[in-house]
């Protein structure tokens, strides 16, 4: 399907319609319960985004970047994948994290300024998020390699911005990527923003996708606010990967509807009009129409479905808050696999400067 | 076995690739050429293409990929060509590498070897002759090793690879055919974190590493001469560093002297002089001095020789503690 839409002609895959009707020869015709599930996915995550925000403006949270309007690209890649497969995300990708079943009280443990809430519970395969841009990209790739020298018959993901593409480490990975004909899917949230320069001053080509062909494989640009195509070339690009046929590049289109982070105000440089144009192309709305015409959504539904994101995130700030902050041994402890007599002798110092209940 | 240090380095990377399957090899040219100093000969026709890898020409992608291979099991050793290009690297060794086990308490961690030739001395081309440690010792998390015979290159190598943090083992390239010494064949390890007192004497302590330690040898031999008896302290592990090895020297003999090829400035000297300062300022009988590279630029080859610290500065600079 994939090879379908060539991004150097500019097509782009879509499955759904505005009006939530999806293209009879490419609809992925999913079982009821994997299409609930996904918009159960894609509820949670703007109920736990929403509420992220709210804790941040209440000073209970640090800077927080926020992912709305991404909920279709962030569910749709991450419910394509195994539990074996491994993602190595970066900074904005809350959907893919709940749906991979990274506890939401981790996560929010870690942007209230916890490491503990970036250690991967055991079991999955979540690298920590990335913060210096496009830094994952070589790494995913020698995973790849890794998973590739094993016989794992695995796929590995990873997720990046438009502004990314700019990054060396985006063209050194993904060359890396061909050359080794690695099992990756490199996915691409092309939002539009990189805080505030606009996609045309990242790249004068016209999609971010057509640079795999660059790197000797396939580049696909897809809807990133229809969650079945997400889904469908992410699957697609994961089958390939996992059966030795090298790497995949998707550019998922989509937008940032709120600010690039907790300290941005997007209003300084783009219109209201232009948010508004987006907003009528809501990914939760879009697929909401699709389930209806499937007789699957209904008000009640929706009541239910919202009852119960609203109960896993109260849980998980409760969670979150209820935690112990670190202590001087927690900030040490992990510098080295052994610590060093220097490092033992300065958190001793530390620990006798501090009153007791700080240490 | 006698061999040099280059010798020795390969002998240690096929043992280790021998004794552990998770080993992998890899960088610009390591493959079918062996490196450019023939550190990885032989090695890919002994263990394939899969182990040891030639890569595209990416230094960052090198570390990025190593990371990305640690998470999965295997234990990466990468090689940077000339210490010179491992700029590109930067953000993927401070931002990730050193910091991977803190960030994720312990989940994930880093253990990988990345190798590099590094030092002036060989006359070689702009850009080859760095020897920019400090900007590594800095960083916790690290663990910096550089060897300065073939003996410790071996013993190093192979503890460094199977270390369970990041090492940066930094390969002095004056000393990869210098000298030849007797090297078992079987794997063996010398510990990280021990610096080594490789000559012994109650006068005066010289700290170095490196391709420096010859040049403290010749000096001290020339200070035993005039009645002066010279210690000498390999550091081996620049960071986390051996102080208490360093403060039993000083607190014997009185006095100290840093010896490396890095510039003065914010070099590794200063946090020595400055470890003594802290920890044995009684037993001082003058103040701890430096004999360094000076603050500019590596010279090309044609002016290196007025660049490089040498046994002559070193005695001039043994005289004045001496003579305090």
């Amino acid at each position: 399907m994939i090879e379908r839409f060539d991004p150097l002609k500019g097509e782009r895959l879509r499955i759904l319609d505005e009006d939530g009707r999806a293209a009879p020869d490419l609809d992925p015709h999913l079982p009821e319960a994997e299409l609930r599930a996904l918009y159960d996915r894609m509820v949670q995550a703007r109920a736990a985004d929403a509420k992220a925000l709210k804790l941040q403006r209440q000073g209970r949270l640090g800077t927080y970047a926020p992912s709305l309007g991404h909920e279709a690209t962030q569910v749709g890649l991450a419910s394509a994948m195994s539990r074996d497969d491994w993602f190595f995300p970066y900074f904005r990708d809350l959907g893919a994290f709940l749906t991979l079943g990274y506890p939401l009280a981790d996560y929010y443990h870690f942007w209230m300024g916890n490491e503990a809430g970036l250690r991967t519970p055991d079991g999955l395969n979540i690298f920590p998020i990335a913060i210096p841009v496009g830094s994952q990209v070589p790494q995913a790739v020698g995973a790849g390699i890794a998973a590739k020298y094993r016989k794992l018959g695995i796929a590995i993901v990873t997720t990046f911005g438009d502004g990314a593409t700019s990054e060396g480490d985006f063209h050194e990975g993904l060359n890396f990527a061909g050359v080794f004909k690695t099992p990756n899917v490199f996915v691409c949230v092309n939002n539009q923003f990189a805080i505030s320069v606009p996609r045309s001053r990242q790249s004068a080509a016209p999609t971010l996708a057509q640079k795999a062909i660059a790197y000797g494989f396939p580049g696909v640009q897809v809807d990133g606010n229809d969650v079945l195509a997400v889904f469908a070339a992410t699957r697609e690009a994961l089958t390939v990967a996992r059966s030795g046929g090298g790497p995949t590049l998707i550019e998922t289109y989509t937008y940032r509807m709120g600010d690039h982070t907790t300290s941005d105000d997007a209003a300084r440089y783009r219109t209201k009009d232009e948010v508004r144009e987006w907003e009528r192309r809501d990914p939760l709305a879009r697929f909401r129409l699709y389930l209806g015409h499937k007789g699957l959504w209904d008000d009640a539904y929706e009541k239910e479905v919202q009852a119960a994101a609203a109960d896993l995130v109260e849980k998980a700030v409760a969670e979150a808050e209820a935690r112990p902050p670190a202590s001087v041994d927690d900030i040490f402890a992990y510098t080295y696999a052994a610590a060093p007599p220097d490092l033992e002798a300065q958190r001793a110092e530390l620990k006798a400067s501090l009153p007791e209940g700080r240490r | 076995m006698i061999m040099t240090m280059v010798q020795a380095i390969n002998r240690a990377l096929a043992g280790e690739m021998e004794r552990d399957g998770r080993v992998v090899v890899f960088g610009e040219d390591v493959g079918r050429d062996g490196g450019v100093f023939r550190a990885t000969e032989g090695l890919f026709d002994k263990f394939g293409p899969d182990r040891v890898m030639d890569t595209p020409l990416a230094e960052s992608a090198a570390i990025g990929a190593a990371i990305g291979m640690a998470a999965l099991g295997l234990r990466p050793v990468p090689e940077i060509q000339f210490m010179g290009f491992i700029y590109p690297a930067f953000n993927q060794i401070i931002s990730h590498v050193a910091r991977m086990r803190n960030r994720t308490r312990g989940r994930f961690t880093a253990p990988l070897t990345v190798r590099t030739p590094y030092g002036a001395g060989v006359k070689a081309l702009e850009h080859h002759s760095e020897s920019t440690e400090a900007l590594f010792c800095h960083i916790p998390g690290l663990t910096v090793v550089v060897p300065s015979s073939p003996y410790d290159a071996k013993g190093l190598l192979a503890a460094s690879i199977r270390s369970d943090d990041p090492v940066l083992f930094l390969e002095p390239t004056k000393l990869y055919r210098a000298e030849k010494q007797e090297v078992p064949e079987a794997p063996y390890e010398i510990p990280l974190r021990q610096a080594a007192v490789v000559r012994e004497g109650r006068d005066l302590t010289i700290v170095a590493w490196g391709a420096m330690i010859p040049v403290a040898r010749e000096a001290a031999s020339a200070a035993e001469a005039s009645g002066v008896g010279v210690e000498i302290i390999d550091l081996r592990t620049l960071s986390p560093m051996d102080r208490e090895t360093i403060l039993t020297s000083v607190k014997k003999t009185g006095r100290a002297l840093v010896l490396h090829e890095a510039p003065k400035t914010c070099g590794l000297g200063a946090e020595i002089a400055a470890t003594i300062g802290e920890s044995a300022l009684l037993s001082l009988k003058a103040p701890v001095l430096r004999v360094t590279a000076p603050d500019i630029t590596v010279p090309l080859p044609k002016s290196e020789d007025l660049y490089y610290p040498n046994a002559e500065r070193v005695l001039r600079t043994v005289r004045r503690l001496m003579e305090y």
